[in-house]
């Protein structure tokens, strides 16, 4: 009588595993879509700095983050936008046919990383060209070199393309970088949204 | 004990400041084979702490960490 019994819930176990190989299936299907889905949405190895301050302290420390984040072997991008933008001026070079406002700015705005000032006992230049002899003293790399250094590495620069037009800077007078796009917010978004970590300077 | 560490590469760091310590020993790692080994020598004190925070992210491994008279040396093998 037992045996019979365990024979009879056997096949109806046996009749039941079409419909449990559907529901499995169904279940993996969606495990696999949440997956996908899950995996979009981690970031990646990587670190978005927008570069706002036009400050040698705070450019620095931004370059300082920069290329140890890539010396670690994260993948970095520099955003500059409003006041960072000049920074990456290019001392050298000189461009025709900007118009009045665009000559202001570009006479009272710094002309590339060496006229960068600090934000704080500036006291008409005298800090600044204090902390540089400092900063020389104590073996720390100047501005310039920091942005060799981070050329070298591949950090990668974005320069906002409003504040470009907004200061009148043209391309042409812009640093020769190898890793340098012009783009807006959007550009920008997309890599903060992939990013670890996301930083505001 | 009295285990010998055998240095495949010596880079002298002594007097860089923040960051170029690990900048340099980032790329100096990449110029050894994996499992060999290279002895860094810094001066910066914030290296103590930065060496095996870039050794942890980067997956490499620190064997040893020798300090004497605010000289640092680091015994770092490459693993990745």
């Amino acid at each position: 009588m037992k045996e019979s019994n365990a024979k009879k819930q056997d096949v109806l176990e046996q009749d039941d595993y079409p419909q449990k190989m559907e529901d499995l299936e169904k279940q993996i299907g969606e495990l696999k879509t949440q997956f996908e889905s899950l995996s979009k949405a981690t970031p990646e190895n990587k670190v978005s700095l927008i570069v706002f301050s036009g400050d040698l302290d705070k450019v620095l420390a931004s370059f300082i983050i920069a290329t140890g984040a890539a010396a670690m072997g994260m993948d970095v991008v520099m955003f500059f936008t409003f006041w960072g933008t000049p920074i990456l001026r290019d001392k050298g070079k000189k461009v025709r046919g900007k118009d009045f406002m665009g000559k202001m700015f570009s006479a009272m705005l710094p002309k590339g990383a060496c006229e960068v000032k600090l934000s704080k006992m500036n006291m008409a230049g005298m800090g600044t060209a204090m902390m540089k002899s400092l900063m020389k003293k104590k073996n720390v790399a100047s501005l310039e070199q920091m942005l060799e250094l981070a050329a070298e590495l591949g950090v990668r620069i974005h320069i906002c393309e409003m504040s470009m037009d907004l200061m009148g800077f043209k391309r042409e007078e812009m640093i020769d970088y190898p890793n340098l796009t012009f783009c807006g917010v959007a550009k920008f978004m997309e890599e903060a949204q992939n990013s670890k970590v996301q930083l505001f300077i | 004990m009295g285990e010998e560490i055998t240095v495949d590469k010596v880079m002298d760091l002594k007097g860089l400041a923040c960051p170029m310590p690990v900048v340099k020993v980032s790329k100096g790692i990449k110029e050894v084979e994996i499992g060999q080994v290279i002895e860094a020598v810094t001066t910066d004190p914030g290296s103590l702490a930065d060496f095996p925070a870039w050794a942890r992210t980067s997956g490499n491994e620190i064997l040893k960490t020798d300090q004497e008279g605010g000289v640092i040396r680091f015994y770092i093998k490459r693993k990745a």
